[in-house]
C-alpha cells in the first residue's frame, strides 16, 4: 500500500472538512452575533418610540452607547469576512444555502435559550420549514 | 403594542429587512466570484475586496438591511424576524423570474412554498415574548430623553 502525499495544497473545494469549517464559521459566529444584536436591542427598547420621542440623533445615540451592540457587530463583522472568504474559496450554490439555513436552526435555539424567547411549536415549525426551503431554493 | 400586532409602518421595515439582505448578498457573491482566489495566508486582500465597485454596492444595501433589522429587532423576537429575512429569498426568486425571465426548477418552487408557509405560521403568531419585568425598557427611554 502506497500512500501518497497531495501534490497540490489543500483548498476548500476539494477537502470536506475545511469547507464544513468554513461554513462552521459563518453560522457560529453570525448566530452569536445576532443573539447579541437582538439583546442589546431589547434592552434598549422600541426604536420608533425613542425616535419620536428624540429624534433620529436619540435613536442613534442608544444603539451606538450599548457595548452589547458593540460586542453583537464585532461578531457580525468577523462573520462578514468569513462569509467573503467561503465565497471566494466555495460555490455560491453552496455556502448561501447551508449558512442561511442552518444560521435560521442555531438561532432559534439560541433565542430559547440565551434570549428566553418563546419559541412555540409554530416557531419550530417555522425555523424548519423555512430552513428547508431556502436550501431547496438556492441548491 | 399591547397585543403584539404590526403597524404598516413595521411591515414596511420587515419588507426592507426581507429586500435588501438577498439583494446585498447577491452583489457580494457577484463581487467575490470575479476576484481571483485569496490564499488564507493573506486575509489583508479580503480588505482590499471593499473597496471593488460590487462588493461597495453590496455592503451599502447590507448597512440598509442593518438599520432595518435592527429597528425591526427593538419592537419585535429574534425568531419572529429571522423568517421575515428568509422570505427576501422568495422575493428575488419571483424578480428573477418574471423580470430577468430565469427559468425556476421544482425544486425551487417547492422552496419557495416551504418559505411561504414558515413565514406564514410565524406572521399568525405574537410578535414578540412578553417578559414579567419590562422596567428595564422604560428605564432606557428615559435615560435617553435626559440625556
Amino acid at each position: 500500500m502506497t500512500i501518497s502525499l497531495p501534490a497540490a495544497p489543500l483548498t476548500a473545494a476539494s477537502n470536506p472538512w475545511l469547507a464544513a469549517a468554513m461554513i462552521a464559521a459563518v453560522v457560529l459566529l453570525s448566530t452569536t452575533g445576532e443573539v447579541l444584536t437582538a439583546a442589546a436591542m431589547k434592552s434598549i427598547g422600541d426604536l420608533d418610540v425613542i425616535r419620536a420621542r428624540s429624534g433620529l440623533k436619540g435613536a442613534i445615540r442608544a444603539v451606538i452607547t450599548s457595548p452589547l451592540f458593540f460586542a453583537g457587530v464585532f461578531f457580525l463583522a468577523l462573520a462578514f469576512f468569513s462569509l467573503l472568504l467561503a465565497l471566494n474559496h466555495l460555490n455560491l450554490s453552496l455556502v448561501a444555502p447551508a449558512s442561511a439555513s442552518l444560521t435560521l436552526v442555531t438561532n432559534a435555539i439560541a433565542g430559547k435559550i440565551f434570549l428566553k424567547e418563546n419559541v412555540d411549536r409554530r416557531r419550530w415549525a417555522a425555523a424548519v420549514l423555512v430552513c428547508i426551503g431556502v436550501y431547496l431554493l438556492a441548491h | 403594542m399591547a397585543h403584539h400586532t404590526l403597524s404598516p409602518r413595521q411591515y414596511l421595515i420587515l419588507g426592507l429587512v426581507a429586500v435588501c439582505a438577498p439583494l446585498g448578498d447577491s452583489c457580494l457573491s457577484r463581487g467575490m466570484t470575479t476576484m481571483p482566489a485569496i490564499a488564507l495566508a493573506h486575509p489583508a486582500a479580503l480588505i482590499a475586496a471593499v473597496f471593488t465597485p460590487w462588493i461597495a454596492a453590496g455592503i451599502a444595501l447590507l448597512i440598509g438591511f442593518f438599520a432595518s433589522y435592527l429597528t425591526a429587532l427593538s419592537w419585535a423576537d429574534l425568531t419572529f424576524v429571522l423568517p421575515a429575512t428568509a422570505f427576501g429569498n422568495v422575493i428575488v426568486a419571483f424578480l428573477s423570474r418574471f423580470w430577468l425571465h430565469e427559468a425556476i426548477s421544482i425544486e425551487r418552487w417547492a422552496g419557495i412554498v416551504l418559505i411561504t408557509l414558515g413565514v406564514g405560521f410565524v406572521a399568525q403568531g405574537p410578535s414578540l415574548t412578553q417578559h414579567p419585568a419590562p422596567a428595564a425598557n422604560e428605564h432606557a427611554v428615559k435615560e435617553v430623553e435626559t440625556r
